[in-house]
């Protein structure tokens, strides 16, 4: 029996009156790598912005590592510190150079001394393999430089578990490799990961389980080879036939 | 034959040039040069103004527009920040204060601050605080638009991810907005300097002291004594030496930063 890293139970959120999320039940145990995968305004990217309440939940719990964020007495800021996050769009800070995007909120949030701070986040560019950049700014970097960075400086706070919202969406294909290499890394290494993302081959090799959404619900779940492999879904069926084979397929809604 | 398009478009330039330069001589003819020089170059009074004009006048314009900008900053900051704050009472507060001192001249701020709240609150402030307060006062009104639109300019990726690293909403405000914001609005804040160190030629009005004149009290003085406008002109000439780099440093600024406008109201 693995110890659970989050559990969210019967989430709820919407925008307006646009219902996101309709009711999500996930655990992910920890240690595992869940990959989430669906159609465009499926409302996986809210769902994962709801673990860190980055997004406030309507309606559900949350519980991260034992303490329930969705409980209004909790210290949210604290709380996030073990939380690391991934976007999309990288968010580098653009004023600050690489190591101190790495420091800023090691000693800020955390109050480490900067000789600490900077030994870790030293030794975080080195796992991604960008330690030759600490003095560059963000702009000078690559997509795939920006986002090993902002990889770099989310496992600067020591985080329990990873969220990683479609990391390479934004990447010229020849980048996306090596983000992915270094997201693969960190799974052998043991991090919880609760990922967003279209590379389907990645949450093939890397996910132990894989969760596909659709229209606010989580329409299957389970192994990976299951799930991608072999689906037993018509929605799920559907998705996969288009990610996987997309110039073989007609449009779907032929309006 | 009739003329091709290039070929007009090619005359017509050249009759502007030509129409220029007759205007030119003909102003240069008929102007009564010597006339001009006693009106407007006077050498002696140019002397007599030196180095008054520069120890006393330059160094107090600089030193009140300095104070103004310190505290209008400062003050439009903070409005800057109440207006995009969630408590409506705050926005309500700054959008007032904003309207009403963008809406009156800046002459009656300077006579209501000099001799309107000493009278009502039986308070005295010196020669700096005055100026400081009157300039800043309506330096604030203008700066806090341009600092919310810095603040609002900021990707809402960059408070996304201070947060997601634990920090709260002030400290992602103050490590990591407000610094990218001030990036992005450098060029329309040194306008707004260029624009209070001509505002502060308007607190001659709350009565200065020999060694208090900024440039246009200290041109003014002067030229109640002087047979020429010459006191004005130099003074003019003084306001552009602070003025012309500051325009200079904006658009420099500008080209910079990329050309990214940020929208002021």
């Amino acid at each position: 029996m693995s110890e659970i890293s989050v559990e969210i139970t019967g989430l709820k959120k919407s925008f307006g009156s646009l219902d996101v999320l309709k009711g999500i039940d996930v655990t992910v145990n920890r240690g595992d790598v869940v990959c989430i995968i669906g159609p465009s305004g499926s409302g996986k990217s809210t769902l994962l912005r709801c673990v860190n309440l980055l997004e406030e939940p309507n309606g559900g719990k949350i519980v991260v590592n034992g303490v329930e964020l969705t409980d209004h007495d909790v210290d949210i800021d604290r709380e996030r510190t073990k939380i690391g996050m991934v976007f999309q769009s990288f968010n580098l800070f653009s004023h600050l150079n690489v190591l101190a995007n790495l420091t800023v909120a090691q000693r800020k949030v955390l109050k480490r001394g900067e000789k600490e701070a900077q030994e870790i986040a030293l030794r975080n560019l080195d796992r991604v393999g960008l330690k030759e950049k600490a003095n560059a700014m963000p702009a000078q970097l690559s997509g795939g430089q920006q986002q090993r960075v902002a990889i770099a400086r989310a496992l600067s706070m020591d985080p329990d578990v990873m969220l990683f919202d479609e990391p390479t969406s934004a990447l010229d294909p020849e980048l996306v490799g090596d983000v992915l290499g270094v997201m693969r890394q960190l799974a052998d290494e043991g991090m919880t990961m609760l990922v967003v993302t279209h590379e389907m081959q990645f949450a093939r090799e890397v996910a132990d389980k894989v969760i596909f959404m659709d229209g606010g619900y989580i329409v299957e779940e389970g192994p990976a080879a299951e799930v991608i492999g072999n689906p037993q879904e018509a929605r799920t069926q559907e998705f996969l036939a288009r990610v996987l084979d997309p110039t073989h397929h007609g449009p779907s809604d032929p309006a | 034959m009739a003329l091709s398009k290039r070929k007009r478009a090619e005359y017509f330039r050249y009759s502007q040039y030509t129409l220029l330069v007759v205007v030119a001589l003909v102003i240069a003819f008929l102007a009564d040069w010597e006339q001009i020089r006693t009106a407007f170059f006077n050498f002696k009074t140019m002397g007599d103004m030196f180095p008054n004009v520069i120890t006393i006048a330059l160094k107090n314009t600089l030193i009140y527009t300095a104070l103004g900008f310190a505290f209008g900053l400062a003050l439009g900051l903070v409005l800057a920040l109440m207006k995009l704050s969630s408590i409506a009472p705050y926005r309500w507060i700054a959008t007032i204060y904003i309207e009403f001192f963008r809406g009156i001249p800046a002459l009656l701020v300077f006579i209501g601050l000099a001799f309107g709240v000493p009278l009502a609150f039986q308070i005295q402030f010196d020669i700096y605080s005055t100026v400081m307060l009157a300039l800043g006062i309506v330096g604030a009104a203008y700066m806090a638009e341009t600092i919310r639109a810095g603040i609002q300019a900021v990707p809402k990726g960059q408070v996304e991810a201070a947060r997601s690293l634990g920090m709260s909403q002030g400290r992602a405000m103050i490590t990591i907005v407000i610094p990218q914001a001030f990036r992005i609005i450098l060029p329309p804040l040194t306008n707004e300097l260029i624009l209070l160190t001509k505002d502060s030629s308007l607190i001659y009005i709350i009565g200065l002291a020999r060694d208090q004149y900024e440039l246009t009290k200290f041109g003014r003085e002067t030229l109640s004594r002087s047979p020429s406008l010459t006191p004005i002109l130099v003074v003019g000439l003084c306001y552009l030496i602070i003025t012309l780099p500051l325009g200079y440093l904006s658009r420099y600024l500008e080209r910079r930063s990329g050309g990214k406008k940020v929208s002021v109201l």
